[in-house]
């Protein structure tokens, strides 16, 4: 007992608080990554795991004396960071200055717009008190008919309207059987996913027989801030991003100031916290709820739209691939807000972007990486890392009397 | 349902005018009222009717591709019973429909499990795959054991992977209360992604091959680990004894819910947890116990197939599949109940089959009628969930009945 007594002891003075000791694990968790990538570059696993390891003692140190959340985080950082590293190691010897440059974080970017569209959308929905497990479908409805109203009306523009309409159009149906009809909104999602995927299937069969996308749809167009003989750290990672990554950044701020600081962010979350004192005071809880769940589909079918029209130029089928479902986890992992949501797209849009780097050196580990995105949602939900806090009357059908 | 016990009016108090929040017992109340066989067959009719329009829309007869797909899953061999013979297409068929409706009574019942304890496992292609690459590991490996052994072992290995995988959404559920349905995602995209890794090249499972391949591929189960088949050759993907078991499963999880301690608890929580919970039934045991059970359903699900007709990962994509996710809708069209899985799963496997690749027409392309599927999956399921406007003409139908009876009374002489 005397040696617990010291440490108590030790933990008493002020510099070595529970939580300043969570806060060093969790710097040690990112440096148990860091000491894999290019500055410094360790070769041996030994490093990344013994920043690991004593990353996770801090952290299950400060958990169990109270400080949940720092010790929480410190502990998950310590583990995903060493392996994490030790992967990086192990996987690319010697070509990890070609998997970590400035141009990671454009691509980083790449892959955050999609989930971050989307990830907006969910919150709009979840906030005014509808689940949308939907957004998968909706996405990929967008990414479908965006493609083919590009090719159609000659113009990346055209695309974009129409992704928006067949994801609104999706949404309706989702809004309709959740609001009017009452069903149990995770089911209708499900429904619409699978909609979707039939709808989308059977159209790109009967439309381009499967395969035939046109060569050469009119794409969304890149801004370009640098000049292209420049290769700069700025001119590679942020001087040729396309338009919607930077509507998508935009629109975080937008959804912000709507959600938290209008009349209309206070409706829609008071429909999603207690729909019955909505009612009371006058707000007219449907329409709340069936604007927002439409502006959900529209906005996930923005992020599909930009998967074809703007990345990939092209359609395969079932393109979104679980992109909707890394949305959904975004929404929950940044705790129903904005710029949470947005953190946590960019975290899962960098781990996609090292896994599609990493696979051209070694094609297993790289996966690990793509796992990485559902690994955190299911340990935040866990409520190791925080707390999640959903919307009071989420997934509760509202009735009027 | 939701509808209040009490009018809303001026003498009564607030807290019986709030309306109980809708939980899966009391839509499963609306099920048993709306009852029989009329509700399913119905949604499944609309289902149907809207896909024939989406046929009829793009060019396409609806009516002789529907008939089309009756012959593609075999249905016209009930016609000629006695031509057991493969050879025969029409038997063809319908032993392969009836190996796709094995497993979807499987997974149909891993969502139904859940459902009768008031749990969504949207998990249960997470838990089949799990099942899939344990029945794959255990083929390839343990050679030297005999055949009774060594399928044993097999399925057991399956079933216990995805019980225990079904239990961690069924754990975080009871300890921190997180919901099910994002925990089962999630699980569903890990067990995707661990399966690209282990037989991935470099991976620890990958088969053995001359030159490592960069996809993911197994190496072939055994033959003593291969299910016996019964009915067609082996090699031609014949049906297996796998049948047998899931009708066993069929008949196993009605006994469990209705004969047993257990089954009695789960449904007790699945009506009501805060009553169960005053009634001394452990709502959080049985919420670990029930997800673990499921997922053991879809787990067997994955190690059937693996040792019953599949034997490795490459013969055919099994990446892209999606026969955990049918598993909801046979499991709600069929009311989570041991009969409707078992007849909803014919009607899938049927479609799933005879859709894809027993369609041999002229009148709708394979690869079209393949999505007409997900249409019509997805349909069934939208209409399904929507219980309310089945309710609504139930409860009206009923209050005629009622009304009728009563001027009937009345009209009486009394004697």
């Amino acid at each position: 007992m005397s040696s617990y007594a010291t440490i108590d002891r030790v933990v008493r003075t002020k510099v070595f608080t529970s939580r300043s000791l969570g806060v060093l694990g969790i710097c040690l968790g990112v440096v148990a990554f860091l000491v894999a990538l290019p500055p410094i570059e360790t070769r041996t696993e030994l490093w990344p795991f013994l920043f690991g390891i004593l990353a996770l003692l801090l952290g299950v140190f400060a958990f169990t004396r109270g400080e949940k959340r720092v010790g929480g985080a410190a502990a998950v950082l310590g583990i995903v960071g060493g392996v994490m590293g030790a992967l990086a190691i192990q996987s690319s010897s010697a070509k990890l200055d070609q998997v970590f440059t400035a141009s990671l974080i454009a691509s980083m970017l790449v892959f955050a717009t999609p989930l971050t569209f989307a990830a907006i959308g969910g919150i709009f929905s979840e906030r005014s008190g509808v689940v949308n497990i939907g957004l998968e479908g909706m996405m990929l409805m967008g990414a479908f008919w965006g493609i083919w109203g590009a090719d159609k009306t000659g113009s990346w523009v055209g695309g974009l309207v129409i992704a928006m309409v067949s994801g609104g159009l999706l949404a309706l149906v989702h809004a309709f059987f959740a609001i009017n009809l009452r069903a149990d909104q995770i089911v209708g999602g499900t429904a619409v996913n699978f909609l979707a995927l039939g709808i989308t299937g059977y159209f790109f069969v009967q439309l381009y027989h499967g395969e035939n996308v046109p060569i050469g749809v009119s794409q969304i167009p890149d801004v370009n801030l640098a000049k292209s003989s420049n290769h700069g750290f700025f001119a590679a990672s942020f001087g040729h991003l396309n338009l919607m990554i930077w509507l998508a950044m935009l629109l975080v701020v937008v959804a912000w100031i709507v959600l938290f600081k209008t009349p209309i962010g206070l409706r829609i979350r008071a429909c999603g916290e207690h729909p019955r004192a909505a009612d009371t005071v006058g707000i007219n809880v449907y329409g709340v709820r069936y604007g927002a769940v439409v502006l959900s589909g529209v906005l996930a079918a923005l992020g599909g739209a930009y998967l074809t029209v703007g990345y990939l130029n092209t359609y395969n089928e079932n393109v979104t691939a679980g992109r909707g479902f890394i949305a959904l986890a975004a929404v929950i992992f940044g705790n129903w807000r904005p710029f949470g949501a947005f953190g946590a797209a960019l975290l899962f849009g960098l781990s996609t972007a090292i896994a599609i780097r990493l696979s051209v050196y070694s094609a297993n580990a790289s996966t690990l990486f793509q796992a990485l995105p559902y690994v955190l949602t299911l340990i935040a939900v866990a409520g190791v890392i925080g707390r999640t806090v959903p919307p009071a009357a989420v997934g509760r059908p509202y009735k009027k009397q | 349902m939701s509808e209040p016990l009490v009018p809303p009016g001026p003498g009564v108090p607030p807290e019986i005018q709030q309306e109980p929040p809708a939980t899966v017992a009391s839509r499963l109340a609306v099920w048993e009222q709306a009852g029989g066989i009329a509700t399913p067959l119905f949604t499944a009719l609309l289902a149907f009717m809207i896909g024939g329009l989406v046929v009829l829309a793009t060019g396409h007869n609806p009516i002789q591709a529907y008939w089309d797909i009756l012959k593609g899953a075999g249905l016209d061999w009930l016609a000629h019973p006695t031509h057991t013979d493969v050879a025969d297409t029409s038997a063809y068929n319908f032993s392969q429909t009836l190996l796709q409706t094995s497993t979807l009574v499987l997974t149909g019942l891993a969502v139904a499990f859940a459902f009768r304890c008031g749990l969504f496992n949207i998990g249960g292609n997470g838990q089949y795959l799990v099942g899939l690459y344990c029945a794959n590991w255990v083929g390839v490996s343990f050679v030297n054991m005999t055949r009774p052994a060594h399928i044993l072992l097999g399925i057991g290995a399956a079933t216990l992977a995805g019980a225990v995988w079904a239990a961690i959404a069924g754990f975080l559920k009871a300890a921190v209360g997180a919901h099910e349905v994002i925990t089962t995602i999630m699980l569903n995209w890990i067990a995707y992604w661990m399966g690209n890794y282990i037989f991935h090249q470099g991976g620890p499972l990958q088969g053995p091959q001359n030159i490592p391949l960069n996809i993911p591929i197994s190496g072939d189960v055994a033959h003593s680990a291969r299910l016996p088949v019964f009915w067609g050759d082996a090699d031609l993907q014949g049906l297996h004894i796998g049948f047998f078991i899931a009708i066993g499963c069929l008949v196993l999880f009605w006994l469990i819910l209705n004969r047993t301690t257990l089954g009695y608890e789960v449904r007790a929580v699945g009506f009501n947890p805060d009553a169960a919970a005053y009634a001394g039934i452990k709502v959080r045991t049985n919420y670990v116990r029930a997800m673990a059970i499921s997922g053991a359903f879809a787990g067997l699900a994955g190690g059937m197939d693996m040792l019953g007709y599949l034997y490795k990962f490459g013969t055919i994509d099994v990446q892209a599949t999606t026969i955990g996710f049918l598993g909801i809708a046979v499991a709600l069209l069929g009311r989570n109940t041991a009969v409707g899985v078992g007849l909803a799963a014919l009607l899938f496997g049927g479609l799933l089959y005879g859709t894809t690749h027993g369609l041999q027409s002229g009148t709708i392309d394979p690869s079209l009628a393949g999505h007409l599927t997900e249409i019509i999956q997805g349909l069934v399921v939208l209409f399904v969930g929507a219980d309310v406007i089945i309710l609504y003409i139930w409860q009206g139908r009923k209050k005629l009945k009622r009304e009728r009876r009563e001027t009937d009374d009345a009209g009486q002489v009394p004697v």
